[in-house]
C-alpha cells in the first residue's frame, strides 16, 4: 500500500474518534436550555466528521486515480535513505532540545548552542567564523524580541537570575 | 472611490507606513532569492512580527510587501542561478537562465524587474476597481450565503488541486476544519475536544500551524536533499542593465495581455501566482509567431516577460477575495487573513465602510511596492544577489530557529515549539505522499467563521430550512457540490474511455 492511502487510513481512524465523540459523548455535558437551540455545539463537527470519513475512504479505497509521475523537485520516500536523513533527524532532535532547554539555560546560551550545534550537524567546522555569528545573531534577536517589540524573553539560565 | 483613494494616500504616505514597504519589499527580496523559501514561510516567520506592531494597516503593508517581494526575489535566483526561490518564478527560469548563460543577466533582471513592475501595478489598479463593486455586491449577503460562499471558496480550492489530487486537498481542509473546531470557541462557552489537555484549551495556534505546515517542511527538505539548495553560481557577472527600444516594444504587449490574465487567474480561488504563471508561458508561446517560438526555452524575452507579468498580476490579484469577502484563495493570503483576525480586523465586505484607511492604505502601498521594488532591483541587484551565497550550513540552522522563534514569540510558551515540531514532522510526511498543506491552513483558518455564519443561518431559520428558502444559498451549496464532483467525474470518463480504445485494439 502506498503511503498516502496508509496516510488517509490513519486519517480515516482519527475522523471516527472525531466523529464517536461528537455523536455519542459530547451531548451528554450539555446544559438543558441549550438543548432546545437549533445549533448543538457538535452539530458542525458531526457534519465534519461524516464528510472527512467519506473522503478519506474515496482516497483509502484509490477511488480517484490520478497522474502518478512524481514531480522532479519533489522526493522519492521510498528512498528516503538517500537523503540526508540523519542530519534531518539530528536537526528535529536538536529542536525538541531547544524547545525543552529554553527556559532553564536561557535565550542567548540555548540560541547560541541550537545555531552552532546546528551548523555542526550539517557539516560546518569554522568555529572562528561560526561562534562569532551565532553569538551575534542570538545578540541581535534577543534585543530585536526584548527591546524593540517589547515581549519578555529572559536571557540567562535560571540559576543566574534568581528564580526569575 | 476618490474619497477612498484620498485616505489611503494619507495613510500609506505616513513616514511608518512608507518605511513597512520598504522593509517589507527590502525583507521579501532578500529571503525570496533563497532557495526553498516560499512567500508562505517567509510571511509565516513575519507574522509575530507584523501582529506585534500593532497596528493593522501597517501590518498589511509590511506583510504584503514581503509577499511580492519574495515573488520578484524569486525571480532573481530563478535567472542567475537556474534555483527557483518560489514555485511561482519556476517558468521564470525557461527563459532567464538561458539569458544569463549567454552573458545577458543583466539585461534578463532588467526585463523582469519592468515586467514585475507593470504586472503588479496594472494589478493594483484592477484591485481597484474591482474590490470595491464585489464589495458593494457581497454587502447584500447574509450569513446564510456567507456559509455558502464560504463552502464554494473551500471546494473551489480542492477542485482546482490538479488531477488525483481533488480527495487529497478536500481531506486537508476537512481536517483543517476538524483542527479549527478543537479549543474553546466564542460560539458555545465550551472546550470541545481537547482531550483534558489544558496546552489545547484556547485551540492550535494559527502561526504555529503555518510555521509547522510550511517553513518546518520545507527546511527539512533542504536539509534532506543538498541539491535543492545548491549553489550554481555560474550565471555570471551581471551587467549592462539596459534594454532597447525595439525589445522594449516586443514585450510590451505581452506584458499588457499577461497582466490582464494573471490578474483574473489570481482572483479565482485555489489558482494564483504559479498557475498564472504557467498558463501565462504556455499562452505566449502558442500566440507567437514561428520564428518567435523558436527562441521560447533559448532565452526568449517574451518568455521571461510573461510568467513574470503574471505572477505578480495574480499575487495582487489574490488580494480580491481576501478584502471584499474575507475569503482567501490561496495558502499566503491565508495566513494574511489570520495575520488582520489577531489584529482585531475583520476582512469582508464591511471591512471597505469600517476600515477604509486600511482597505485603501494596502491598495495604494501596492503601488509604491511595486516602485520601490523598481528601484530596488534595477541598481542594487548585483549586491543583493550575494545573498545567494551564504553557505547552507550557516542558512539552514537560522531558518529553523526563525520558525521557532517565530512560534515562541507568538505564544511565549515552550510547548508551543514541541507541537511545532510534532506538527511539523506530520506536516513533512503528508508531503511526502503529496498531500497539498494549503488547504488545511486555509480550512483551519475558516473554520471558526464557517460554523459561526452556519449557525447563525440555523438559528435565524430555527433548522437547516435556509437552504431551501435562499436561493442564492441553494445555487451556491449546489456549485460547491459541482466543483468537487467535475473534476474526478471527467477524469473517470476519460480513463473508461482510454481504457474503452485499448481494449478495441
Amino acid at each position: 500500500m502506498a503511503l498516502d492511502r496508509w496516510i488517509a487510513l490513519v486519517i480515516l481512524m482519527i475522523c471516527l474518534a472525531y466523529g464517536y465523540a461528537a455523536f455519542f459523548t459530547m451531548d451528554a455535558g450539555l446544559a438543558p436550555f441549550m438543548k432546545r437551540n437549533p445549533i448543538w455545539p457538535s452539530t458542525f463537527p458531526k457534519i465534519l466528521s461524516v464528510l472527512s470519513v467519506l473522503t478519506a475512504l474515496s482516497i483509502l479505497l484509490g477511488l480517484e486515480k490520478g497522474a502518478a509521475d512524481p514531480k522532479p523537485m519533489d522526493i522519492n520516500y521510498r528512498r528516503l535513505t538517500d537523503y540526508k536523513l540523519g542530519q534531518a533527524l539530528a536537526l528535529l532532535g536538536l529542536m525538541v532540545a531547544y524547545a525543552l532547554l529554553l527556559r532553564p539555560l536561557g535565550f542567548l546560551l540555548s540560541t547560541i548552542g541550537f545555531l552552532s550545534v546546528g551548523a555542526v550537524i550539517l557539516g560546518e567546522r569554522r568555529f572562528h567564523i561560526l561562534l562569532p555569528v551565532a553569538a551575534a545573531a542570538a545578540g541581535i534577536v534577543w534585543y530585536l524580541v526584548q527591546v524593540v517589540l517589547g515581549i519578555f524573553l529572559s536571557p540567562w539560565p535560571v540559576f543566574l537570575t534568581n528564580g526569575g | 472611490m476618490l474619497e477612498g483613494i484620498l485616505i489611503g494616500l494619507g495613510t500609506a504616505f505616513s513616514i511608518t507606513n512608507i518605511l513597512m514597504v520598504i522593509g517589507g519589499c527590502l525583507i521579501g527580496t532578500f529571503i525570496g532569492m533563497l532557495p526553498g523559501l516560499g512567500p508562505m514561510s517567509i510571511i509565516a516567520i513575519m507574522i509575530p512580527v507584523a501582529i506585534s506592531i500593532g497596528d493593522p494597516s501597517a501590518a498589511l503593508i509590511l506583510l504584503a510587501g514581503v509577499y511580492y517581494g519574495a515573488i520578484f526575489g524569486g525571480s532573481t535566483s530563478s535567472i542567475l542561478i537556474n534555483a527557483p526561490g518560489v514555485a511561482s518564478t519556476v517558468a521564470t527560469s525557461f527563459d532567464g537562465y538561458p539569458l544569463a548563460r549567454q552573458g545577458k543577466a543583466g539585461k534578463a533582471l532588467t526585463v523582469a524587474a519592468i515586467s514585475s513592475f507593470c504586472g503588479g501595478t496594472i494589478g493594483a489598479i484592477l484591485l481597484m476597481v474591482f474590490a470595491p463593486a464585489l464589495a458593494s455586491v457581497a454587502l447584500l449577503f447574509h450569513s446564510a450565503e456567507y456559509f455558502a460562499l464560504m463552502v464554494v471558496g473551500l471546494s473551489a480550492i480542492a477542485a482546482f488541486a490538479g488531477s488525483g489530487q481533488v480527495g487529497k486537498a478536500l481531506l486537508m481542509t476537512l481536517l483543517g476544519l476538524i483542527m479549527a473546531t478543537v479549543g474553546e470557541g466564542a460560539l458555545f462557552n465550551m472546550p470541545r475536544f481537547t482531550m483534558g489537555i489544558m496546552d489545547l484549551q484556547s485551540g492550535f495556534g494559527f502561526i504555529t500551524l503555518a510555521m509547522a505546515m510550511f517553513a518546518l517542511p520545507e527546511a527539512i527538505y533542504l536539509v534532506l536533499d543538498p541539491s535543492r539548495s545548491a549553489q550554481g553560481g555560474e550565471g555570471g557577472e551581471i551587467k549592462d542593465l539596459r534594454i532597447t527600444r525595439d525589445e522594449a516594444r516586443t514585450i510590451a504587449p505581452v506584458i499588457g495581455r499577461q497582466s490582464i490574465q494573471g490578474f483574473l487567474i489570481g482572483v479565482l480561488p485555489g489558482a494564483g501566482a504559479t498557475i498564472a504563471s504557467f498558463l501565462g508561458y504556455a499562452v505566449e508561446r502558442n500566440i507567437a509567431t514561428k520564428e518567435e517560438q523558436e527562441e521560447f526555452g533559448k532565452g526568449s524575452l517574451k518568455g521571461l516577460a510573461a510568467p513574470e507579468t503574471a505572477n505578480n498580476a495574480a499575487c495582487t490579484g489574490s488580494f480580491v477575495p481576501l478584502l471584499t469577502l474575507g475569503i482567501p484563495g490561496s495558502g499566503t493570503t491565508a495566513i494574511l487573513l489570520g495575520a488582520l483576525i489577531a489584529l482585531n480586523v475583520t476582512p469582508g465586505p464591511r471591512l471597505m465602510l469600517d476600515d477604509p484607511q486600511i482597505f485603501w492604505a494596502v491598495i495604494i502601498s501596492m503601488y509604491l511596492g511595486n516602485l520601490i521594488l523598481l528601484i530596488l532591483n534595477l541598481p542594487l541587484i548585483p549586491y543583493i544577489a550575494k545573498v545567494l551565497a551564504v553557505p547552507r550550513t550557516f542558512l539552514i540552522p537560522f531558518i529553523l530557529f526563525f520558525t521557532l522563534m517565530g512560534a515562541y514569540i507568538g505564544q511565549n510558551n515552550a510547548t508551543e515549539l514541541l507541537i511545532l515540531v510534532g506538527l511539523g514532522v506530520c506536516a513533512t510526511v503528508l508531503r511526502f505522499a503529496d498531500y497539498p498543506l494549503a488547504p488545511l491552513l486555509i480550512g483551519f483558518i475558516l473554520g471558526s467563521m464557517l460554523e459561526n455564519n452556519f449557525a447563525r443561518a440555523l438559528q435565524l431559520y430555527d433548522g437547516l430550512g435556509f437552504i431551501l428558502e435562499r436561493p442564492m444559498t441553494l445555487g451556491l451549496l449546489a456549485l460547491a457540490v459541482i466543483l468537487v464532483v467535475l473534476p474526478s467525474y471527467r477524469a473517470r470518463r476519460a480513463r473508461l474511455r482510454a481504457e474503452g480504445v485499448a481494449d478495441a485494439d
